[in-house]
């Protein structure tokens, strides 16, 4: 971890007030001024696309080369899609995941 | 079923004592009180904590991974309150992103939390401040759906606190399991690799949210330009990828209005 302690704690600060400034936003305003739908219909884009931006690097690109066999955590990336896509059940895709990595980092130790 | 155009105007007559019928959502014969509201609240969520148990752990223990003190894991999960944005934080610290990247990732997860803000003014409508400081504070997706339904389905008295007991089930099983995972993570081998549940919660959550097919170009749209944009200085890739992906989702829209 390259933050010292006090910049982490200021950044989880500045991520627990703003958190909090957009929690309250409208309820604060006594909910005059609702979110115009097509406003709407672009932040229901934002958790897709900011989730899907924050993943994919994190299975391509791990300590083996992107795209390569060896790459394991890719293998278990495609694993997890599926029984993400099949179950939509958090721990099922977790368990998908982690157990095709340790099994592949177990027959097959790079 | 009483009249729902000023659903904020019942919340008022409730705070001032004026005697209410009974809801026929009510299925006992009790007068409708604060603590039936609020074990109200609490009932609807327990089903639910059965997917935040597992991601409350994983908060902690991935923390502990990236090198938190037990103190400043405990610490976020009470500050922040909002897992994806916690796990995305903490991925980005392992991955030692600089303070500003942290933060607005952080806060562009959690954009959604005004939609919610608006969704559930009305029915706060009324109250004072330390009612709707704290219910804000307490806000979360499980306690917005759980209490949204409650309120279109005609819930019309105790609003606040049939909310209070819906949020703060959540808050107390969040702390809880990220205290679980705190107390785990430091037991937990570095060779268990449990850094990369963090992105498979991700990928479970990406496809709850992958319901029409705007949110499914956004999302393999983000992805690509995440990847092509990787090597970007400042996590520059991951923004781009986030504004790419959103811009790409309503041009969906769009197209889909044009074609039908």
């Amino acid at each position: 971890m390259q933050l010292d302690s006090s910049t982490l704690w200021l950044t989880m600060l500045g991520i627990g007030v703003g958190t909090f400034l957009m929690r309250f936003s409208f309820i604060w305003l006594f909910g005059q001024g609702e979110v115009r739908p097509a406003i709407q219909r672009v932040l229901r884009l934002v958790p897709a696309s900011v989730l899907s931006a924050l993943i994919m690097p994190s299975f391509v690109f791990s300590q083996q080369a992107a795209f390569s066999i060896g790459n394991y955590r890719m293998w278990a990336g495609v694993v997890a899609a599926v029984v993400a896509w099949r179950s939509r059940n958090v721990l099922l895709t977790i368990a998908a995941g982690m157990g095709t990595l340790w099994l592949c980092s177990f027959l097959w130790p790079v | 079923m009483l009249s729902h155009e000023k659903p904020g105007a019942r919340i008022s007559n409730t705070f001032q004592g004026v005697k209410q019928t009974v809801p026929r959502y009510e299925r006992s014969n009790r007068m409708p009180n604060r603590k039936n509201a609020f074990l109200g609240g609490a009932k609807a969520t327990v089903p639910i904590l059965f997917g935040v148990i597992p991601f409350a752990l994983i908060a902690g223990i991935s923390a502990i991974g990236v090198g938190f003190t037990q103190l400043e894991a405990l610490g976020m999960s009470y500050i922040v309150f909002a897992g994806a944005a916690q796990l995305a934080a903490v991925d980005l610290i392992g991955q030692h992103a600089s303070m500003p990247v942290i933060v607005l990732t952080a806060l562009i997860i959690n954009l959604r939390f005004c939609m919610y803000s608006a969704s559930l003014a009305p029915h706060f409508k009324g109250l004072p401040l330390y009612w709707r400081g704290p219910l804000a504070y307490l806000l979360t997706d499980q306690t917005f759906a759980v209490c949204i339904t409650a309120y279109v389905a005609g819930r019309q008295s105790f609003k606040h606190w049939y909310y209070l007991g819906a949020a703060s089930t959540m808050w107390v099983t969040w702390q809880a399991g990220t205290a679980a995972g705190v107390f785990l993570g430091t037991r937990i081998p570095k060779s268990w690799a449990l850094d990369f549940a963090i992105p498979l919660t991700f990928l479970a959550l990406l496809f709850t949210v992958l319901k029409d097919r705007p949110a499914i170009v956004a999302a393999v749209s983000a992805g690509a330009l995440a990847l092509a944009g990787h090597d970007l200085p400042y996590n520059l890739g991951l923004f781009m990828a986030a504004i790419g992906g959103v811009v790409a989702g309503s041009l969906a829209f769009r197209g889909g209005k044009n074609a039908a």
